[in-house]
């Protein structure tokens, strides 16, 4: 046994997995990102931190979520679908595992004030709502496109007392967030954490947030043995940064299910990218001939995100993950028919994975192979655009 | 000791203060004619900034010049061009973010600074840990590699990259990215804190906005740098009159 590689461990000392990684961040962020490093580790090593944490994410967030087989959808695919109900934690999506974690954190380390970006608005929400519950201080930074396509849940983050900035530089989506955040984390760095929101970044962020979502990996594969299912085949999961498939493929990563993750055609990283730095990382990034980072379009905002976390781009690079790309044409109707089938609506995020799972049944996913699907995220957000879309409005 | 430290080294051994202007490359067509008019208004080296999509250390003045400068299609080649036309003779500093130069290949574009006649490089999203391999490129080709030192940079640190930083040490003057301020800030204490490890010429930038600030800043360090406040001048329509007066303005308070 001592010849098996073991994937999804701690990155190497500069934060690298294999050639990406790293931290690429102005001098003046250096100090708080070697301090965050070492209250991290500090942190997650202490039984009674990470005992706190898993009761806010029992007590608060409702872990541990569910794991529901989709009957209706596996009979119609000839496959074996579980769903791990990440829907289902409070805020609607995965994101409320990492910030419970980063703003406990905050508070160890005796910052008084969280700053995040967000895309869909689902890490913006969850950031609100852990901050509000610690009476922390919470400024969100969100693309002005976005702040339109998702105007309700701005208005969410200013019902928990955050204050929302829209960003108008750059394409106005996630990407231009993350600039502004971390410009702003600049000037107030002395008594304000970054909450991040995603596994990318500086070091350590990717593996920090992977440890903080590794809790859905971890409780999934606990599941499925109590289904009897065992290890399933393959674990899928969409991809924008690539938190919510971190935090469950981190549960298999060393079993023998396949781990896939679904991108948006327009923002896939891994099919159309290349070595690149951004946001305090090296990873693969859409870009264009002379560096300059492309605009990433997807129907999604969550997933608009011309990079991805660098171990997604390390797993990618081994082969240990798959990573393939779904068109915002198949979403919709995969959105759909996950609601008409199952009772259940997800995410425009997470409908990419479900749009993957109806293409490459019995074919990439051999007929009658067990699934688990990260159901990272609900779709009570993406309602009035998805009606606008079908009513023809958009 | 690289090409540029000797050339900052002999000017403040003039008893000059150095005056460091920066432009956006290719935010106009003539850009080149303003770096121009600051060298005869008295600018001592001039730092050249390479657009790039998201930069992370520039507030809204450089972003929008750099957006600018990207819609007209600069590129590291293009600029590098352009500043072979330059008919002026003082030294030249790039600055830029790292994937410019990580997708270029950094053995190249090492290359490609020091045929245009460019002698240093600032990359604010570089630092001291994952320099290494830049900096092996740069000293193939005499191109000074140049830090950032901030206000939280603590001493150990200052120690490191006081030893690392070459041609001179860029002191940031407040915690925060480029832009306009109101005072020179922490500026005293961080260029105090590099003296304290090298003699390496300490210029104060980040913010300088006034001439007043920059006589203050040159009343500890050896030069200072003036970015926003005069790309703010040629996005508003200024040519190269109106950056020479703007330099000269400059000149003058630190002379």
């Amino acid at each position: 046994m001592t010849d098996m590689p073991v994937f999804m461990t701690r990155p190497d000392e500069r934060g690298r997995f294999g050639r990406f990684g790293g931290r690429f961040v102005p001098e003046a962020l250096m100090p708080a990102c070697l301090e965050l490093e070492a209250a991290f580790i500090d942190a997650w090593s202490d039984p009674v931190f990470v005992g706190e944490y898993e009761r806010v994410l029992r007590d608060f967030a409702g872990r541990p979520t569910p794991v529901t087989p989709l009957e209706r959808l596996s009979e119609r695919l000839g496959i074996r679908i579980f769903a791990k109900r990440e829907d289902l934690a409070h805020t609607g999506s995965h994101k409320i595992n990492n910030v419970i974690g980063q703003t406990l954190l905050t508070r160890r380390m005796g910052k008084h004030r969280v700053i995040a970006e967000t895309g869909a608005g689902q890490h913006g929400v969850a950031t609100a709502t852990a901050a509000a519950r610690l009476g922390l201080e919470c400024t969100v930074y969100m693309g002005q496109l976005d702040t339109e396509r998702q105007s309700l849940n701005v208005f969410r983050m200013e019902l928990l007392g955050a204050t929302v900035v829209p960003v108008m530089s750059g394409s106005r989506t996630l990407k231009d967030a993350v600039n502004e955040a971390m410009r702003e984390w600049v000037t107030c760095v002395e008594d304000t954490h970054y909450c991040l929101g995603s596994v990318m970044g500086p070091h350590p962020f990717p593996w920090m947030v992977r440890e903080m979502q590794s809790i859905i990996g971890r409780e999934a594969a606990r599941q499925l043995d109590e289904l009897g299912v065992g290890t399933p085949d393959m674990v899928v999961a969409c991809v924008g940064g690539g938190s919510n498939a971190a935090g469950v493929f981190a549960g298999f990563a060393n079993s023998s299910a396949r781990l896939v993750g679904i991108e948006a055609a327009g923002g896939s990283a891994v099919g159309k990218g290349s070595p690149g730095v951004l946001h305090g990382m090296k990873s693969l990034l859409m870009q264009d001939e002379f560096g300059q980072i492309e605009e990433a379009y997807s129907i999604s905002a969550g997933l608009d995100y011309p990079g991805i976390g660098p171990e997604h781009a390390y797993l990618a690079e081994i082969g240990r993950a798959e990573y393939y790309a779904i068109g915002d044409e198949d979403v919709i109707d995969a959105l759909r028919l996950l609601s008409e089938m199952e009772g259940i609506i997800p995410a425009l995020e997470t409908a990419h994975a479900v749009a993957w799972l109806v293409q490459a049944a019995g074919s990439i996913i051999p007929s009658g192979s067990s699934v688990l699907l990260n159901l990272s995220g609900r779709g009570d957000k993406d309602v009035a655009q998805v009606r606008a879309i079908l009513r023809g409005e958009a | 000791m690289k090409t540029l430290e000797t050339h900052l080294r002999a000017i403040r051994t003039s008893g000059r203060k150095a005056l460091v202007p920066y432009f956006v490359a290719g935010l106009t067509s003539d850009w080149v004619r303003h770096v121009e008019a600051a060298v005869h208004a008295g600018a001592d080296a001039v730092e050249i900034g390479i657009p790039f999509s998201d930069p992370m250390m520039d507030g809204v003045i450089i972003q929008e010049a750099a957006l600018r400068a990207l819609e007209a299609g600069t590129t590291l080649d293009s600029a590098c061009r352009d500043v072979g036309s330059l008919a002026a003779s003082v030294p030249l500093v790039a600055m830029t973010y790292y994937n410019i130069f990580h997708h270029y290949g950094l053995e190249r574009a090492a290359g490609t600074l020091h045929a245009a006649g460019i002698q240093g490089a600032i990359v604010p999203d570089l630092p001291l840990e994952e320099a290494a391999d830049w900096t092996v490129a740069c000293d193939a080709h005499d191109v000074a590699t140049i830090f950032l030192f901030a206000p939280s940079t603590p001493p150990d640190r200052v120690q490191r990259l006081a030893k690392a930083t070459q041609g001179f040490a860029y002191a940031s003057a407040r915690m925060a990215v480029t832009g306009q301020a109101a005072d020179i800030g922490d500026a005293e204490r961080v260029v105090r804190s590099i003296r304290a490890h090298s003699d390496v010429p300490t210029y104060v930038g980040i913010g300088i906005t006034t001439p007043a600030q920059a006589h203050d800043a040159a009343s500890f360090g050896d030069g200072v740098i003036v970015g926003s406040a005069l790309v703010k001048v040629i996005l508003d329509g200024g040519g190269p009159a109106e950056v020479e007066d703007f330099v000269s303005s400059f000149r003058r308070a630190l002379d």
